[in-house]
């Protein structure tokens, strides 16, 4: 259905198991690499950079691809840089990536950095990619609430895709260690940031306390004692049903959820 | 002003006149006086006053005399300190979601961590796109108003409003940049303005102090320690919101025209998704039907006609009009919903429980004195099929009508 000239790139990282910490695919990233297969099938391509020898990549190459490519680069070095200078070169149309990386800092940047330094468009929440025409994509972008919205943007662009996309297929054991990861030589930049950071095991947030600020006694046992009341609603008594649901239907046009 | 007595010509001058039909009524009762005998006598019940609900209260403490006393002016509302920055050191900008044009909870906690950075020296500017609903700038601590309105930010433009953010950089320069890292639009916003700007932002941040902030990183298993950066994303309760302090809210304009920029993603608009699909912890608009409503047909017709997700109190469910899964309260769901619209729900503490996060909720019920009314935004006092059946038939008049504009 799609045209066959689609070139796809999806962008992956090793995540963590969000009980034991160990390496797995990470969740998001599949879920990008899945959008990939939907769309390009087995002409997807698939990048890393990092480790070569990590075994949780093989996973990816469990969802039916032949091979991946990884940028060789120790665990401190700054994907980034080589990332762009891999993508302008390589022809790519759409380039897929989680929206946030489950190990490291984690900050969502990649996405916006990568958009920022090929200057492509950027689409955030990707959830569906409806046609691809004369180099135009009409996209849907998940919104909060489940809610949709229709894109239209011009090829090359990037997409971040968060957990509104379709699931991730299973990863089978054949596939995953037939599959071939070609590592490439690059020059590793060094990320500064952990020179002045410093990862720590997450402390639990303290929770908010319930502060009343009451000077007197009764205040004191007023607020302990309140109903939950919004205080001073409107109240339409003696009204026709008409000019009812005529004050109802405004306040849903003011709050904008009728659509 | 509530201190000043203020007398009562009219009824000093009843008091004079002894055959006024309203003299004895308005004579002020003695409670206890000196007998003949020298014994002191009490009327018991001139004692006390009627409280504002129409029951008997006596105050010992001698501190209320009574409604009979004093006529003072109406209480005013108490005025919180004014917070006046007049040549602000330097500007702390924070960009407020401002989902459905009002400040979020979110938005308020970033504006009490804007104000903590501030300290007295500094401004707090709050930088709002488009129209906005909320009236209350002033109790959530926003000294600056930088109003950017303009057809160019409507609806998604996101490459647009980062031009204007690197135009309001230039202009204030300001010492930290506060965003909400949040998937209403702050944290796309943000990464998108950090990119543009340059700099690295500490996302996810949940504790700044003393120039050091400490956020989640990777799948929430770790935190990352740093110096504050210049931009900020923070998370929810990031910092107590802003609550014994009143702002001015002046009004701050740009100098510069905001570049222009062509719109390399266009917005085609919201597309219509099934409401029932929607998980209901997380729907926007919930329509919600308890013991009141008698014909659930309609009930479906109206959901169906407003596109809202359809909840139950516990009788309808316990009934059998409702499947379980769609209860509503402490024992079923949790709703966040921006608008709550009830049908027939009484409000029983279990339900208003389960709609305490919600922001609007409009009560349709036939008892003026029930508990959701006392908790609605706007009741509407009926019957609730006949109120229903006006509504359906103005959802799809206005359905239709938008139809034919679009034609």
């Amino acid at each position: 259905m799609q045209p066959k000239s689609l070139n796809i790139i999806s962008l992956v990282s090793v995540g963590a198991h969000p009980t034991s910490g160990r390496a797995r695919r990470a969740e998001q990233d599949a879920r990008a690499v899945e959008l990939g297969l939907r769309l390009a099938g087995d002409q997807l391509q698939v990048l890393h950079a990092g480790d070569p020898h990590e075994e949780a990549l093989r996973a990816y190459l469990g969802m039916g691809l032949s091979e991946m490519t990884v940028l060789e680069q120790p665990k401190q070095g700054d994907a980034l840089p080589l990332l762009s200078n891999y993508l302008k070169d390589s022809g790519a149309q759409l380039v897929l990536t989680g929206s946030q990386a489950e190990t490291g800092e984690g900050s969502g940047m990649l996405p916006f950095l990568l958009a920022e330094q090929l200057g492509w468009p950027l689409v955030v929440g990707l959830a569906e990619v409806e046609k691809v025409d004369n180099g135009v994509a009409e996209v849907l972008q998940a919104l909060p609430r489940g809610q949709r919205r229709r894109l239209k943007v011009r090829l090359p662009f990037l997409a971040s895709v968060d957990n509104a996309a379709p699931a991730a297929r299973q990863s089978a054991y054949g596939p995953a260690r037939r599959g071939q990861l070609v590592a490439e030589d690059v020059a590793v930049v060094e990320d500064s940031l952990l020179a002045e950071a410093q990862l720590q095991p997450a402390r639990p947030r303290p929770k908010r306390l319930k502060v009343i600020k009451a000077k007197s006694g009764a205040e004191r046992m007023k607020a302990a004692t309140a109903k939950a009341s919004g205080g001073g609603g409107q109240v339409l008594k003696d009204v026709s049903p008409e000019q009812g649901a005529e004050a109802i239907f405004k306040l849903l046009i003011e709050e904008g959820v009728l659509r | 002003m509530s201190d000043i007595i203020r007398r009562d010509p009219r009824a000093e001058w009843i008091a004079r006149n002894r055959l006024h039909p309203l003299h004895a009524a308005m004579q002020k009762v003695e409670s206890s006086w000196m007998g003949p005998n020298g014994v002191i006598r009490k009327n018991p019940h001139a004692v006390g006053f009627i409280g504002p609900n129409g029951i008997k209260r006596i105050d010992r403490s001698g501190a209320q005399q009574g409604g009979a006393g004093k006529r003072s002016a109406a209480s005013a509302v108490v005025q919180l300190p004014l917070h006046v920055v007049e040549q602000p050191a330097f500007h702390i900008v924070v960009v407020p979601d401002m989902v459905g044009g009002r400040l979020s909870s979110h938005d308020k906690d970033l504006l009490g961590l804007a104000n903590k950075l501030a300290g007295s020296d500094g401004a707090v500017v709050a930088v709002v796109f488009g129209d906005y609903k909320e009236t209350a700038f002033d109790t959530a601590g926003v000294d600056r108003l930088l109003h950017i309105e303009g057809e160019v930010f409507d609806g998604y433009a996101p490459e647009q409003r980062v031009l204007a953010l690197s135009a309001v950089e230039s202009q204030l320069a300001p010492r930290h940049w506060l965003l909400p890292d949040s998937r209403t639009g702050g944290g796309e916003l943000g990464r998108r303005l950090a990119a543009k700007l340059g700099e690295r932002p500490a996302t996810r941040v949940w504790q700044v102090a003393d120039g050091q902030c400490i956020g989640r990183a990777g799948a929430g298993q770790q935190d990352l320690l740093r110096s504050a950066p210049r931009l900020i994303l923070a998370a929810v309760e990031c910092a107590d919101p802003v609550s014994d302090t009143r702002h001015e809210v002046r009004p701050l304009q740009l100098e510069d025209k905001i570049a222009r920029c062509l719109p390399r993603i266009e917005d085609l608009g919201a597309v219509a998704v099934n409401p029932a699909l929607i998980p209901m912890a997380e729907a926007e608009f919930i329509l919600s039907g308890g013991n009141g409503v008698k014909d659930w047909a309609q009930f479906h017709q109206a959901a169906e006609a407003l596109g809202a997700t359809e909840g139950a109190s516990r009788v309808a469910v316990d009934d059998g009009f409702m499947p379980r899964n769609r209860q509503v309260g402490a024992t079923g769901t949790w709703v966040t919903a921006r608008v709550y619209l009830a049908v027939g729900i009484s409000g029983a503490i279990q339900h208003l429980q389960g709609i305490g996060a919600c922001d609007k909720v409009v009560a349709v019920n036939m008892d003026p004195g029930c508990d959701m009314i006392k908790r609605a935004d706007l009741s509407v006092i009926g019957d609730s099929a006949e109120i229903l059946a006006a509504l359906i038939k103005l959802a799809t008049e206005y359905r239709q009508g938008g139809a034919r504009d679009a034609a």
